[in-house]
């Protein structure tokens, strides 16, 4: 069970509170959750990553375990305490505009 | 008619205006989707309870909601807007190729006759259809595969695709505009395309007449006269007697021919309504006075409507999406500026009341008169 916390926008868009709880089969990374979250929430294609390309948006950032993995290989593992559950995979929207 | 709707889009949400058909007394609903830029809102003319609303962000992307009961739920619905084809390249500020890139939807236009069927403009420039509800969206590729394409190039707010108008009387034509590269109209619905751009003048550009490259700002007609077009050019108001064949300029006595938005009185086909503005390095009114020129006869002769809007230390401007007029007898007519005020008038243009004062920058307005 991957825990996710969505960004207050994406959030509203996706009409969900709190965290979002993932079932991602075989070893969980960046594109497999994200693959579980556009699923499970179809609205949010786009939003985070390009359509077309599978490229994160410029303007939202992958954090997890106190860690920017950002600029990860979106097929790394996720770190343990992730991928058990202890700690969430956030989504966020990267401080700009003022 | 029972009423009249507002759809306005802003930097920072939708609002809902609401009055009944006298329309001085008016509910404020909103904002809608608060914190992200709409640009535009719309409705169809076959089922007014269908509204399109463009949501977008920096950050996010583009949403698309679509609303089934005239704005008091919404649900998004497909955003995959993808350039078919090869996506080639237009020209970018600086004059070198850049590929097209997908930046947001400018504009929606339902269709005539179908809730399903809505036409979307976007930046960078290309017209999408959708005749599913807004669930898959095509792209009409011969606009942006033009010969010219590769001469186009962004104005200050971006190559957007911002004015679509259908035909009412042959279906199958469509006129949209771009900036910066001008009008264009398809009689085949949408698979080949015209520039119709001649008689236009733009001092802006190395060839003052080309066929390609011009800042339309917005074309407007009215549906009993749909050879007729007028529109507000970068500088220059202009109408057109043949379909875009011919253009000839009306600024006549305008203080000022820069602006953004032209309307079409509803029941005169005649009248027509700009808001001009200083310049384009300034962005706000003439002379600190927020005015609204009408003329009565097509053009050339204009006169200022000053009654009920603000006439000293006024700096606001009014986009081009951001004026509409309604059905009603006496017509409506509204518009939003970047100040936040929401004004309309209930005779014609004769008087104005601010609607709302302070909402955030307004980048569009429409109207649905009710049923």
């Amino acid at each position: 069970m991957i825990r996710v916390i969505l960004p207050a926008h994406l959030k509203n868009l996706a009409k969900v509170s709190g965290e979002i709880k993932l079932d991602v089969p075989e070893q969980p990374t960046q594109r497999l959750v994200l693959n579980a979250l556009e699923e499970q929430y179809p609205m949010l294609r786009g939003t985070i990553r390009d359509r077309q390309s599978g490229q994160r948006r410029a303007f939202i950032r992958f954090y997890a375990c106190e860690e920017d993995l950002s600029n990860e290989s979106p097929d790394e593992p996720l770190p343990d305490q992730v991928i058990a559950g202890k700690e969430p995979f956030l989504i966020v929207g990267a401080m700009a505009g003022g | 008619m029972t009423g009249v709707r507002l759809l306005v889009g802003t930097r920072k949400g939708a609002f809902i205006l609401t009055a009944d058909g006298q329309r001085r007394d008016w509910q404020v609903d909103g904002p809608h989707f608060g914190g992200w830029e709409i640009y535009h809102v719309n409705g169809s003319p076959a089922d007014p309870n269908r509204l399109w609303a463009s949501q977008s962000s920096g950050w996010f992307g583009q949403v698309v909601q679509r609303s089934d009961d005239g704005g008091k739920s919404w649900e998004p619905v497909g955003n995959d807007f993808a350039y078919e084809g090869e996506v080639g390249e237009h020209l970018w500020y600086d004059g070198t190729p850049r590929p097209w890139e997908f930046k947001r939807i400018w504009h929606f236009e339902p269709s005539l006759d179908d809730p399903d069927t809505v036409y979307a403009g976007a930046e960078d420039a290309a017209l999408y259809r959708s005749t599913d509800g807004g669930k898959t969206w095509n792209e009409l590729i011969g606009l942006r595969t033009h010969e010219s394409g590769p001469r186009w190039q962004p104005g200050a707010g971006g190559m957007c695709l911002h004015t679509i108008i259908l035909d009412p009387v042959n279906r199958d034509r469509i006129f949209v505009a771009i900036s910066a590269a001008g009008a264009f109209r398809s009689d085949d619905a949408g698979d080949t395309w015209l520039p119709i751009n001649r008689g236009l003048r733009s001092g802006q550009i190395p060839d003052e007449d080309a066929e390609v490259g011009h800042c339309v700002h917005r074309l407007a007609m009215h549906p009993s006269r749909p050879d007729t077009l007028f529109m507000q050019k970068h500088w220059d108001v202009m109408r057109t007697d043949d379909a875009g064949g011919n253009w000839r300029e009306i600024s006549g006595n305008l203080p000022t021919d820069f602006g953004f938005p032209i309307a079409v009185h509803a029941h005169e086909p005649e009248t027509v309504f700009v808001v001009p503005i200083k310049s384009d390095s300034e962005h706000y009114v003439h002379d600190g006075k927020l005015r609204v020129y009408r003329s009565r006869t097509g053009g050339d002769e204009w006169e200022a409507l000053t009654n009920g809007l603000p006439q000293s230390n006024c700096y606001v401007n009014v986009l081009r999406d951001a004026m509409a007029v309604d059905r009603l007898e006496p017509c409506g007519i509204y518009f939003g500026t970047s100040g936040g005020q929401v004004y309309g008038s209930a005779d014609g243009g004769d008087s104005w009341t601010a609607i709302v004062r302070d909402l955030p920058p307004v980048l569009s307005v429409e109207v649905q008169a009710l049923p």
